[in-house]
C-alpha cells in the first residue's frame, strides 16, 4: 500500500462524489489499544489524540463528576514526566494540547509541528502505562475543578443550561440523570484509592483509541507507536457501558431558578433514534435539527424570532454538546429558547410544536432540503480543515461507531437523506413524550 | 509512587522542521477603492469570505450614539435589500453552504462566511446588495431592535462581561474604546433614518478590505468580484479612531457584585503596536508570565495553589492602541492571595530576568501555534483580514516570526519593565466586596463601585 502525498477530492454540492477520501489506516496492538492513522501531508502539521472509552455516563453514584477529575490528574505528570512538563514539552515544541470529558468518552490531544510526532506520542504512551495520581494532585485538582465548576455554572446566569439539568428530567438511569460536571460533596470526597480504581478499570490500552492524523508517513509511525505503546502493559478492557434506556411515554417538566439571569429560557428534549444502532434512521434526525433551527433560513428562527417575535435567540441540536456523531443511545434533540419576561413560556412550546408538527404532517420541500444539506456539508468540511479537527473526528467515530471512515463519508450519507426522512424523524418529536425545562430568572436583577 | 524526574535522555528529540509553505497572497484594488486579497490554497474545497469595513467612532462625543447604532446595523443590514427579504437572502447564501455573520467591534464591521465554491458569484451578488441596496425596513427593525436590547441585557449580566466593560471604562476615560457594549436605552432609540444614514455614510469601499481565501482561482477571483461589486460606489474616506488617551493609574476598582462565588481579577495597560520593534519582546514577556499553560502565573495560582481555572495574559490590538491584559477568576476566599501572586510575578518579570529556557518555549510556542493558527482557510483569512485592516500586509507574519526569533533575554526583560509593571498597570475585580473589599485593601487603595444597571429597554410583545 503506498501513500504519496495526499488531498482532500473536489467535493462540491452538485458533484457526484461527496466522501472525503482521507486513507485511514488501522492496526491493534498486542495489549488492545485500537491505532487509527489519517495522513494528509498538505500542511507540515500533526494531531495526535486518544479517546478512552470512559466518560460521564460511566460514573457510579457517589462519584458524581469523577470522569471529568479524573481527565485532569491526567495532566499532572506521568512516570517520566514530572507535573507542569506534558505542557513544556507539548507547547516548547510549538504545539498545542488539550483534553475534555463527554457523555461517553474522555479525549487527549496534541496539535503540533510534524516534527514533533515522536514526542508526543511518547507523552500520550507514558500516562497511558502510568500518571502521577499522588493525594498533592489530586487535592489541587480538585480545587481546580471547584473554580471551574464556579466559572461555568455557578458564577454565571444560565451556567450549564440545560446540559447539567435537563437530563435529570429527560431520563431514568443514573447513569443519564446525574450531573456531569458533578457535586462539590462528590468531588471533595474523592481518595486516590478512588482514581487508582478507575485508571485500573477504565484507562487500560484496549479500552482506548489513539488517532494520529496529518503531515506523517503511515509506516514511519506505526513504528513510532509500537516503539511507545508496545510496552504498556496490557489490561482487561471494562464491560460495555449500558447507557441506552427505554424511551419515555409521557410528557415530563420541571423548572430550575436562576437568581443571576435578566430573562427567562426554556429548552425541550425528545428522545431521538439510536445513533449507532440505527444511524440511517438517526441522519434523518440530523437533517431536521439543521432545517429547524440553522440560520435566518430556518423553521425555529423564522416563526421565534421574525414572523412572532417571541424569542431573542433559539437553538437546536443533537446530543447535550451539540456533536451528533460522538454520543451513543440514549440521547436528545434539544431546543433552547431565550425569550423575553413578559412573553409566556407556553406560547413558546406551542409555537415550536407546531412548527415541528408542520414537517412531520406537510413534509419538507426537496428544494429546502437541498439547501439545508448545502450548509451541513460547509460546515462538516470546515470542520475537516484543520488537521485536529479532522482527527479528531476520525477518533470518535472509530470509538463510538467502530469505523473512523465514516467521519470522511457522513456529508455524502446526508446528501443521500430523503426529506420522507426527515419527515419520519419529525413525527418522533411528539409533545406527549418531550421532557420541558423551564429556567426561571428569579434574581429580580435589572427587572 | 515517588515524584518523577524528567530524564531528558528518554524524551524523544524534535526531528528536522518541515517547511511551511508561504500562502500565495494575490492584492489588488478596485476602481471603486475596495482592496481585495486572494489567497487559493488546497485543503477543503470551500472559499472563505472576509470584508472589513471601518467602522469606528467619529468622535468621542458620538461614541455611544455611534456604538448603539452600529449594534443595530450589523443584525439589521440583513433584514431586507431592494431586491430581497431577510428569508431570500439566507436561502440564497444557504444554497452555496453560507451563511452570513456581520459582527462589530470598536474599529471595524465584519462581513464572513464560508461557501462552497461554485457560490462565489451568488454570494458576492447577495453581498453586493447588502452593500448598496439595503432597505432596514421599519417593522423587522422593530423587533431586532427589541431583540439586540434583550441581548445587551443578557450580556450585561456575565460577570466576565461586568469585569470587560469595568476595565475598558477606567483605562480609555471618554475614548470611544471604553464603549464594550452600547447602552441598552441608547440601542431603544435608532431609527431605521439613522441606520440608513449610517450605512450610506460610513459602508465604503474605500478603506475596505474583501478578503477570499480556499479552493478559488485569483484570476477568476478578480473578475467575479470586479463584476459583482462594481455597483459599489460611494464618495468618502473610512474614518479611523482617535489615539487613545494616556491615563494615569487609578487604585483598584472593586465592582460589588452581591453573592458572588468568584471574583474576576482584571489588570490592563497598553502594549505596543503591530508595527512596534518592542512588540516581539512583549509578546514572549506575556508567554512568559501567563500566556499559556506553561507559564508563571499558571503553574502558581493553578497548579501550586489551586484558586483559579484558567488564569492568562494577552496582547490585544485595536487600530488605536493596543493592550497587556491579566485575567484571572478566582474563588472569593483566596481573591486578595491570588492579587497578591499575580502582581508578585508581574514584578518578578519586570526586575528579574526569564530563564533561556522560559524564553526559548516561549519562542517556540508562538511560532508553532503561529503556523497553526494559519493552517485553515478560515484561520487564514480572518488573519490576513486583520493585517489588511491594519494597513499592514501578509509579509508582516514572516517579519514578525523573524523578529521573534531574534529576542533576547535581555529584551524581554526590558519590554517587561515598561509594560508589566504592576504600578503601570490598572486593575479591577467584579466580586462580592462583603468578601473581598478588607482582602484587597491589604494590597493598596480601593475603590468600591456598584455594576451600572440600566433600565429596562421596550419589550417585545
Amino acid at each position: 500500500m503506498s501513500y504519496g502525498a495526499v488531498r482532500v477530492v473536489g467535493v462540491t454540492a452538485a458533484g457526484p462524489d461527496l466522501t472525503l477520501r482521507h486513507p485511514v489506516e488501522r492496526f491493534t496492538l498486542d495489549n488492545g489499544l485500537r491505532v487509527v492513522l489519517a495522513p494528509d501531508r498538505s500542511v507540515p502539521v500533526v494531531a495526535v489524540s486518544v479517546f478512552y472509552d470512559v466518560g460521564m455516563r460511566s460514573e457510579p453514584p457517589g462519584r458524581t463528576g469523577f470522569a471529568h477529575l479524573f481527565e485532569h490528574m491526567m495532566f499532572q505528570g506521568s512516570a517520566n514526566v514530572p507535573k507542569m512538563e506534558h505542557a513544556r514539552l507539548v507547547q516548547a515544541a510549538g504545539g498545542t494540547f488539550n483534553g475534555s470529558t463527554h457523555q461517553d468518552y474522555t479525549n487527549y490531544f496534541q496539535a503540533l509541528p510534524a516534527e514533533a510526532l515522536e514526542r508526543a506520542i511518547f507523552l500520550e504512551a507514558d500516562r497511558m502505562a502510568a500518571p502521577a495520581i499522588t493525594e498533592e494532585n489530586l487535592r489541587n485538582q480538585i480545587d481546580v475543578v471547584k473554580e471551574e465548576i464556579r466559572v461555568n455554572v455557578l458564577n454565571r446566569p444560565y451556567g450549564a443550561f440545560p446540559w447539567l439539568q435537563l437530563p435529570e428530567i429527560a431520563f431514568e438511569s443514573f447513569a443519564n440523570t446525574h450531573d456531569g460536571y458533578g457535586s462539590f460533596v462528590d468531588l471533595e470526597s474523592s481518595t486516590v484509592d478512588d482514581a487508582t480504581d478507575f485508571f485500573s478499570r477504565y484507562y487500560a490500552p484496549s479500552n482506548a483509541v489513539l488517532c494520529i492524523g496529518g503531515d506523517l508517513d503511515p509506516a514511519e509511525t506505526e513504528v513510532l507507536v509500537r516503539r511507545w505503546f508496545d510496552p504498556v502493559p496490557a489490561r482487561p478492557a471494562p464491560p460495555a457501558p449500558v447507557v441506552g434506556e427505554p424511551s419515555p411515554t409521557t410528557v415530563r417538566r420541571g423548572v430550575v431558578e436562576d437568581r443571576l439571569a435578566p430573562a427567562p429560557a426554556v429548552a425541550i428534549g425528545w428522545r431521538v433514534p439510536d445513533p449507532v444502532g440505527d444511524l440511517d434512521t438517526y441522519l434523518g434526525t440530523v437533517l431536521l435539527a439543521e432545517l429547524l433551527s440553522e440560520g435566518d433560513a430556518s423553521r425555529l428562527e423564522r416563526r421565534l424570532l421574525h414572523t412572532d417575535r417571541l424569542a431573542v435567540a433559539q437553538s437546536t441540536y443533537l446530543g447535550l454538546f451539540g456533536d451528533p456523531f460522538d454520543v451513543r443511545d440514549a440521547t436528545l434533540l434539544v431546543s433552547q429558547v431565550h425569550h423575553p419576561a413578559d412573553v409566556p413560556v407556553d406560547r413558546v412550546l406551542t409555537a415550536v410544536h407546531e412548527e415541528v408538527d408542520k414537517v412531520a404532517t406537510d413534509g419538507v420541500p426537496a428544494d429546502e432540503l437541498a439547501r439545508v444539506t448545502a450548509r451541513t456539508e460547509a460546515q462538516l468540511l470546515q470542520q475537516a480543515d484543520s488537521v485536529l479537527g479532522r482527527t479528531l473526528g476520525f477518533a470518535s467515530a472509530e470509538l463510538i461507531h467502530g469505523r473512523a471512515e465514516l467521519a470522511g463519508e457522513l456529508a455524502a450519507r446526508l446528501a443521500a437523506v430523503t426529506p420522507d426522512q426527515v419527515q419520519a424523524a419529525a413525527r418522533g418529536l411528539s409533545p406527549d413524550t418531550a421532557a420541558v425545562l423551564e429556567l426561571r430568572a428569579t434574581g429580580g436583577a435589572a427587572r | 509512587m515517588s515524584a518523577p524526574v524528567l530524564d531528558l535522555s528518554l524524551v524523544p528529540p524534535l526531528g528536522e522542521p518541515r517547511p511551511a509553505v508561504a500562502p500565495e497572497v494575490h492584492q489588488t484594488t478596485l476602481p471603486n477603492g475596495l482592496r481585495l486579497v486572494v489567497v487559493p490554497r488546497p485543503g477543503v474545497p470551500l472559499v472563505e469570505l472576509r470584508l472589513r469595513v471601518p467602522f469606528a467612532a467619529s468622535a468621542p462625543r458620538a461614541a455611544a450614539t455611534h456604538a448603539a447604532r452600529t449594534a443595530l446595523l450589523a443584525s439589521a443590514v440583513l433584514l431586507g435589500t431592494a431586491r430581497h427579504d431577510q428569508l431570500e437572502i439566507a436561502q440564497l447564501l444557504q444554497t452555496h453552504g453560507g451563511e452570513l455573520s456581520v459582527s462589530a467591534d470598536a474599529d471595524r464591521l465584519l462581513f464572513s462566511t464560508t461557501m462552497l465554491p461554485d457560490g462565489l458569484g451568488a454570494v458576492l451578488d447577495v453581498l453586493a446588495e447588502l452593500l448598496t441596496a439595503p432597505t432596514y425596513p421599519a417593522g423587522p427593525v422593530d423587533a431586532e431592535r427589541a431583540r439586540v436590547g434583550e441581548r445587551i441585557l443578557i450580556a450585561r449580566s456575565q460577570p466576565g462581561v461586568i469585569a470587560r466593560s469595568a476595565l475598558a471604562a477606567r483605562r480609555f476615560g471618554a475614548h470611544p474604546y471604553a464603549q464594550q457594549l452600547p447602552a441598552a436605552e441608547l440601542v431603544a432609540a435608532v431609527t431605521p433614518a439613522a441606520l440608513r444614514k449610517l450605512h450610506r455614510e460610513r459602508v465604503l469601499p474605500a478603506g475596505s478590505t474583501l478578503v477570499l481565501v480556499g479552493d478559488v482561482d485569483p484570476a477568476a477571483a478578480v473578475d467575479v468580484v470586479g463584476t459583482a461589486l462594481a455597483g459599489w460606489v460611494a464618495e468618502g474616506k473610512a474614518v479611523g479612531a482617535a489615539p487613545v488617551p494616556t491615563l494615569a493609574p487609578a487604585p483598584l476598582e472593586l465592582v460589588h457584585r452581591a453573592g458572588a462565588v468568584q471574583s474576576n481579577v482584571r489588570l490592563g495597560g497598553p502594549a505596543p503596536g503591530r508595527t512596534d520593534p518592542q512588540l516581539p519582546a512583549l509578546r514572549l514577556a506575556s508567554m512568559v508570565f501567563g500566556g499559556y499553560f506553561s507559564s508563571r502565573l499558571v503553574e502558581n495560582i493553578r497548579e501550586r495553589r489551586g484558586y483559579t481555572y484558567s488564569p492568562r495574559s494577552s496582547v490585544e490590538h485595536l487600530m488605536a492602541g493596543s493592550s497587556f491584559t491579566v485575567e484571572a477568576d478566582v474563588a472569593t476566599g483566596v481573591t486578595g492571595p491570588a492579587l497578591l501572586e499575580t502582581v508578585y510575578e508581574l514584578g518578578r518579570m519586570a526586575l528579574t530576568p526569564v530563564t533561556e529556557a522560559e524564553l526559548d518555549s516561549a519562542r517556540r510556542y508562538l511560532l508553532g501555534t503561529l503556523a497553526l493558527g494559519t493552517a485553515t482557510h478560515a484561520g487564514l483569512a480572518s488573519t490576513l483580514s486583520a493585517l489588511f485592516g491594519a494597513g499592514l500586509s501578509a509579509d508582516w507574519l514572516a517579519e514578525h516570526q523573524q523578529a521573534l526569533a531574534a529576542v533576547t533575554v535581555e529584551e524581554v526583560t526590558e519590554a517587561s519593565r515598561r509594560w508589566l509593571s504592576p504600578a503601570g498597570l490598572t486593575a479591577v475585580v467584579v466580586g462580592d466586596a462583603e468578601e473581598v473589599a478588607d482582602q484587597l485593601r491589604v494590597l493598596g487603595p480601593i475603590e468600591v463601585t456598584a455594576p451600572s444597571v440600566e433600565p429596562v429597554p421596550e419589550s417585545l410583545a
